[in-house]
């Protein structure tokens, strides 16, 4: 496990402040526990920090042990077709263990999502194939579970679930920038 | 030493599920990505094939079959692929035990199980990649795709 490929570009998915010197990439699958407990230390890691960090979410749903990842990564594609991403990201997790496809569009409802708009896109192939080749691009660079991060394109070995794993590792990288 | 790129596929014949048998050369003209792992049930060896479960599509893509291999018995075997949703095979080297896991210089003989080792195999049966993986550790599968998009390009 080592780089990122291919590396951070405009068609994925961005927040916190966009020139940061530090960018964290995060492959998630919304029905994981483990990326839920990821998703509360990321709300810190971007409150915290600021404006050093940039961060990105990039699709890895088991679809096989988690039924409801993959209808989740589309209802949040399909919410960023309405620059509603983060806020479709962030219930999913917030609400994890209630997510089912009717659950989704109260989630979409809630959110003010235009649901004909909402609905529609979530039927879309480009939003398909966009998960498909986040999931390649984690198989590609190594991912072998969820969640997984690399930092300015190198892989966190040193995630231990801790906040302050990540703090650090960013810390690392911001003395080498 | 596991076998390496150069080597002949040693050929097997095992249950891939309580009354069916594969064998290496019924997978003659495809691609074989076989995994050897040390238990189904444990931690690592459950996400490794779960990624080789999600991976399958880009398997296919590069014309590659991806078998699991590991001494657990058929039935331990079938309750494991049912549990986890697996949509591709798990072989018994369960009789003799670790034959073939040995053939590939794959068997750890302290604790009776196979090594987590990978091997790609050619159209041809030539092993033409392998990595071996310490226990703990989950290799994921880019080395196997890299490997696999190498043939395409050689």
């Amino acid at each position: 496990m080592s780089k990122l490929k291919p590396g951070v570009s405009t068609k994925d998915h961005h927040t916190g402040n966009v020139k940061a010197p530090i960018i964290l990439v995060e492959y998630g699958d919304f029905e994981c526990p483990h990326c839920k407990h990821a998703h509360k230390l990321m709300k810190r890691l971007l409150k915290e920090w600021g404006d050093s960090l940039h961060f990105v979410f990039r699709n890895f749903p088991l679809r096989e042990i988690h039924p409801n990842a993959y209808p989740s990564a589309i209802a949040a594609e399909a919410a960023g077709r309405q620059n509603k991403f983060w806020e479709m990201h962030d219930l999913i997790f917030e609400n994890q263990s209630a997510i089912n496809p009717d659950f989704l569009i109260m989630l979409a409802k809630q959110i003010g999502l235009d649901l004909v708009q909402f609905k529609e896109d979530m039927q879309s192939n480009t939003i398909l194939k966009k998960i498909d080749m986040d999931f390649e691009s984690g198989i590609r660079s190594g991912v072998n579970g969820t969640p997984t991060f690399f930092l300015n394109g190198a892989y966190v070995s040193t995630y231990d679930e801790s906040y302050e794993s990540l703090a650090n590792a960013i810390q690392d990288k911001l003395q080498e920038v | 030493m596991i076998l390496i790129k150069g080597n002949e596929a040693p050929s097997f014949d095992l249950f891939a599920t309580p009354d069916q048998r594969l064998k290496l050369s019924d997978l003659k003209g495809r691609r074989v990505i076989l995994a050897f792992y040390p238990s189904d049930w444990s931690p690592v060896c459950g996400d490794q094939m779960a990624i080789y479960n999600e991976s399958l599509k880009l398997f296919h893509k590069l014309n590659a079959e991806v078998i699991g291999v590991s001494v657990d018995s058929k039935w331990c075997h079938m309750a494991f692929a049912q549990n986890r949703s697996l949509h591709f095979p798990l072989l018994s080297d369960f009789e003799p035990k670790g034959n073939v896991s040995r053939l590939y210089g794959a068997y750890n003989e302290i604790e009776g199980q196979s090594k987590r080792a990978l091997f790609v195999i050619d159209e041809e049966g030539v092993i033409q990649w392998s990595h071996l993986s310490p226990d703990g550790i989950n290799p994921g599968a880019d080395g196997i795709i890299e490997a696999l998009e190498k043939l395409d390009n050689s």
